[in-house]
């Protein structure tokens, strides 16, 4: 009986919790999820950025590292302009961003209704979930020695490794954001007269798009990934081939533009699907 | 005589679970006329939800059956109409779009006649006047309080009158005061609407402000208590005093009563001793 009559059997306890009363002391800036000032965020984030180009600056400047291995900032800025001006930078950009695109939206327009009607329906979902669940882990990059088989040398068979990259990711994640709609939801319109098909897409459909734009943000980032991967082993064209070539010739520094060009692409790409989000969702952005 | 509008016979429900089954309903008998406003009661896990889910369609029945104007419920339909607790509001729609949902769909669009039509857009205005969203028709659900968002989907459900509305604790995340007003509000409308209305709530006071009868659900396995009638004036000619009147604090005893001895929860002087480490600040 005694086991289970802990509380009676500390007497100490309440005289020790006084000499923790005192609140310890926080300052504002370190609060747990604590507010900043735009401005103040900013600078943060410049100095960081700041930090990192000062730091490679100085390990590449010291000579620690071979130039050959470690260009300087001023190196890659330089080879930035004579790709831009003598090497038809644009020209690969183009390219790249021509095969992003093709095969980030083949996935986008085949896992979107496939995703939906996963998520809506549970045959659908027996039907082709387990078989998408093992699919995702299938590594597509050995899928490429096949592909090149099978489709050849042409775009085909890159948009098709950004296309197995993608795809069933998306498909998953996809039937995710459909089985987020709130059941109150459907059932509110059911309960109004609506059929499956009405629910399906006057209400699931509309209620899950914004989830769906966030998902096809994130997976367009893997298919620049997978980009890279198309274009080193299976290509002469594109920012990841001229990256391969550099490497043949010891031109660390055009891997280094080759590398950041593909960061901002992916980043201009980002922040446009951002802008997207806000201008298509308004509702989520308001303050009540 | 008045006629049955909601038959619940010998209604049964079970949920199955991994090893064994949960019966959440057993043996459900209830007959709720035509224009009556009905409260379930109960303590939780008493199946009154469930109750009100498997007169909405959007549950079936394990055993026996429901028949609302003598038809047996296969499932939802547009004829009863049902207001959830929260987040049922379409939130990319604005308010009046949300309250003219219903519009949309098919099988409302044999009434587009101009004349049904044009009773509908007027019947959405005076539905937002009633309601007091005029001001925030063009507002998203985002941007409302809870008491207005409720209002809302009430308002919705009302929009093609239905003959039958199922209410599922609708007041349930709403603070003291704005359910207050919520009650008064839904009075008026139910004498405006002469629909008849199944509500399912914890609030034992609002069970017996809002109702005609208030019936109590007894958990494990989920079953019918008792029901009571109200002893006050029809449910239309309501008064906040009358919360203070002895019939109205009688029943509320009772009802009480009924819930905590059915509940299975009891409060004992030696168990909150031990919680205090023996010593009691009385």
């Amino acid at each position: 009986m005694a086991a289970v009559q802990p509380f009676a059997d500390e007497p100490h306890a309440v005289e020790q919790s006084t000499a923790i009363s005192k609140p310890p002391r926080r300052s504002a800036f370190w609060a747990i999820r604590g507010r900043l000032e735009r401005k103040t965020y900013l600078l943060i984030a410049l100095l960081g950025f700041l930090l990192f180009i000062a730091g490679w600056w100085s390990v590449a400047a010291s000579g620690w590292v071979n130039s050959v291995f470690l260009p300087t900032p001023p190196d890659v800025a330089q080879r930035f302009q004579t790709w831009l001006l003598e090497d038809n930078l644009l020209g690969d950009m183009g390219i790249s961003v021509y095969r992003v695109t093709m095969g980030f939206l083949t996935a986008a327009l085949m896992a979107i209704p496939l995703g939906l009607f996963i998520g809506t329906y549970r045959p659908v979902q027996a039907f082709f979930e387990p078989m998408i669940e093992f699919s995702r882990y299938l590594p597509a990059v050995a899928f490429v020695p096949l592909v090149l088989l099978w489709v050849g040398i042409g775009e085909g068979s890159k948009i098709t490794v950004i296309w197995i990259g993608t795809f069933f990711q998306m498909v998953l994640m996809i039937s995710e954001d459909v089985r987020r709609v709130p059941s109150a939801q459907i059932e509110a319109a059911q309960t109004l007269g609506a059929t499956n098909g009405e629910t399906v897409h006057l209400v699931i459909f509309k209620s899950a798009l914004p989830g769906i734009v966030d998902t096809l943000r994130v997976t367009l980032g893997w298919a620049w990934t997978y980009l890279v991967v198309a274009e080193l082993v299976a290509s002469n064209s594109g920012l990841g081939y001229v990256i391969l070539k550099a490497q043949r010739f010891l031109q660390t520094d055009k891997i280094f533009v080759g590398i950041l060009v593909i960061g901002v692409l992916g980043l201009i790409m980002d922040q446009t699907f951002r802008l997207i989000h806000r201008k298509a969702f308004p509702w989520l952005y308001l303050r009540a | 005589m008045t006629t049955a509008k909601i038959e619940v016979r010998d209604v049964g429900k079970v949920f199955p679970l991994k090893r064994e089954t949960r019966v959440a309903l057993e043996r459900i008998d209830l007959t709720v006329q035509a224009n009556e406003f009905v409260a379930l009661v109960g303590a939780s896990g008493c199946g009154k939800s469930t109750l009100l889910r498997i007169v909405g369609g959007l549950e079936t029945a394990s055993s026996g059956e429901v028949r609302v104007n003598g038809q047996s419920v296969a499932g939802p339909g547009a004829d009863r109409a049902m207001v959830f607790q929260d987040y049922s509001l379409y939130p990319w729609l604005t308010v009046l779009e949300n309250i003219r949902f219903s519009r949309q769909l098919r099988t409302h669009r044999e009434d587009m006649r101009v004349s049904v039509v044009k009773t509908a857009l007027e019947r959405s205005y005076a539905l937002l006047e009633v309601m007091g969203l005029t001001q925030v028709k063009d507002a998203y659900p985002n941007q409302l309080s809870g008491g207005m968002r409720q209002r809302v989907a009430i308002a919705r459900a009302l929009l093609s009158r239905p003959e039958v509305l199922l209410m599922d604790e609708p007041f349930g995340a709403l603070d003291a005061q704005t359910r207050e007003v919520m009650h008064d509000l839904i009075l008026h409308l139910y004498k405006l609407e002469h629909s008849t209305v199944l509500f399912v709530t914890h609030d034992v006071e609002e069970a017996i402000y809002l109702a005609g009868r208030v019936v109590v659900l007894a958990p494990h396995p989920g079953r019918i208590d008792s029901i009571h009638a109200v002893p006050l004036p029809e449910s239309q000619q309501r008064t906040l005093d009358m919360k203070m009147a002895p019939e109205f604090l009688a029943l509320k005893q009772t009802l009480l009563h009924r819930i905590r001895e059915t509940s299975g929860v009891y409060t004992d002087i030696a168990l909150l001793q031990r919680l205090t480490g023996g010593k009691t600040q009385s």
